[in-house]
């Protein structure tokens, strides 16, 4: 036996990163501009999507990705809009995967009109934890925290909070009935990602939500003047 | 949890610059500020190895601390939590250098061992 050591210094995800480079090829060559959303189940994501395909179907060519354990549910109750909405789950053939990755993005690739759009939505399984360590081809990440969730969030789960690019505070209809600090929130958030813009958010309501619909235009914007 | 996943991939590159010699050991490197336990790294490990040509094979992590370049003095200081601010200026505008890997440091194969 002979030990030999070899020097590697590569990424433990680098698998995971050549294929998201290969998505972001795909995207880039169909002029698509891709979002991750993420946040923890519950925090309404799906409720989020609905208000931004209302407002912006007419507006922007849209498609969504939805990402879930299992079932067709938030596929389902997109499937009214002009959006094509494609579903991946993650129990088939991945092993029940608690996040999506860069592979599961792209066997979904084929099923997506890609010349068709110029945004496409990737709505991430609920989770506040595996998904932000999977990069999937985005242009840019986004996630909800709801107020029912709690003040201390940013500060239990970091890695979420500093890798998105938007956070958007949601569900504030609810704040009267709540012992939420919001400036306390506020405050962790800043700590934990410095100056990362955010919106106060209902999507029950409806306020603040053109906050978002900007944020969603401007990532569009991003492709067209790249051409 | 996705140390299975990570664990996997971590297989994946293990075997790659292997070229088919048996891995003695593998050496990662984990950041602070990256969401990994290394004793579920560990266990992920054993499972995923069994019947490759990895079985076996110690997984060394070395813990990287999270180290930040202050934008205002330059230095670089230690961050254990957060917000970070320089420990040397104590301005609060910094770049993570070091804490965010999680990398392959080097690996170990018996070079005997190439398959035909």
């Amino acid at each position: 036996m002979h030990i030999k050591k070899i020097r590697v210094v590569e990424d433990a995800l680098d698998a995971n990163n050549t294929i998201a480079r290969a998505n972001r090829d795909d995207f880039d060559r169909a002029g698509v501009r891709v979002v991750n959303f993420m946040s923890s189940p519950g925090a309404g994501k799906t409720t989020l999507l609905e208000r931004a395909l209302e407002a912006l179907d007419h507006e922007l060519r849209i498609g969504v990705l939805e990402g879930d354990v299992q079932g067709s549910l938030d596929a389902d109750r997109l499937a009214h809009h002009h959006a094509p909405v494609v579903q991946i789950n993650t129990d088939a053939g991945f092993g029940g995967e608690c996040h999506l990755d860069a592979n599961m993005v792209r066997s979904a690739l084929s099923s997506l009109p890609l010349d068709d759009i110029e945004l496409l939505i990737v709505e991430n399984v609920g989770n506040l934890v595996c998904p932000a360590e999977f990069k999937i081809g985005e242009d840019a990440r986004v996630m909800a925290s709801s107020v029912t969730e709690g003040e201390d969030k940013p500060l239990k789960y970091p890695l979420m909070f500093r890798a998105c690019d938007f956070v958007l505070v949601n569900k504030i209809d609810l704040l009267p009935h709540l012992d939420f600090d919001l400036e306390a929130f506020l405050a962790n958030l800043d700590a934990v990602h410095p100056g990362v813009p955010y919106a106060l958010v209902s999507a029950r309501t409806g306020e603040g939500l053109e906050a978002w619909f900007d944020w969603l235009r401007d990532v569009a914007q991003r492709g067209r003047e790249a051409a | 949890m996705h140390e299975m996943a990570i664990a996997g991939s971590v297989l994946d590159g293990a075997l790659r610059h292997a070229e088919g010699r048996r891995v003695t050991h593998v050496q990662l490197k984990v950041g602070h500020l990256r969401q990994v336990v290394p004793s579920s790294l560990e266990f992920s490990w054993e499972l995923v190895t069994k019947g490759t040509t990895a079985e076996g094979a110690v997984l060394g992590i070395e813990r990287v601390e999270a180290v930040g370049a202050c934008r205002a003095c330059k230095r670089e200081t230690p961050q254990s939590g957060f917000p970070f601010k320089c420990g040397e200026c104590g301005d609060y505008g910094l770049e993570i250098v070091r804490g965010n890997e999680l990398l392959i440091d080097w690996l170990e194969v018996d070079d005997d061992s190439a398959a035909a």
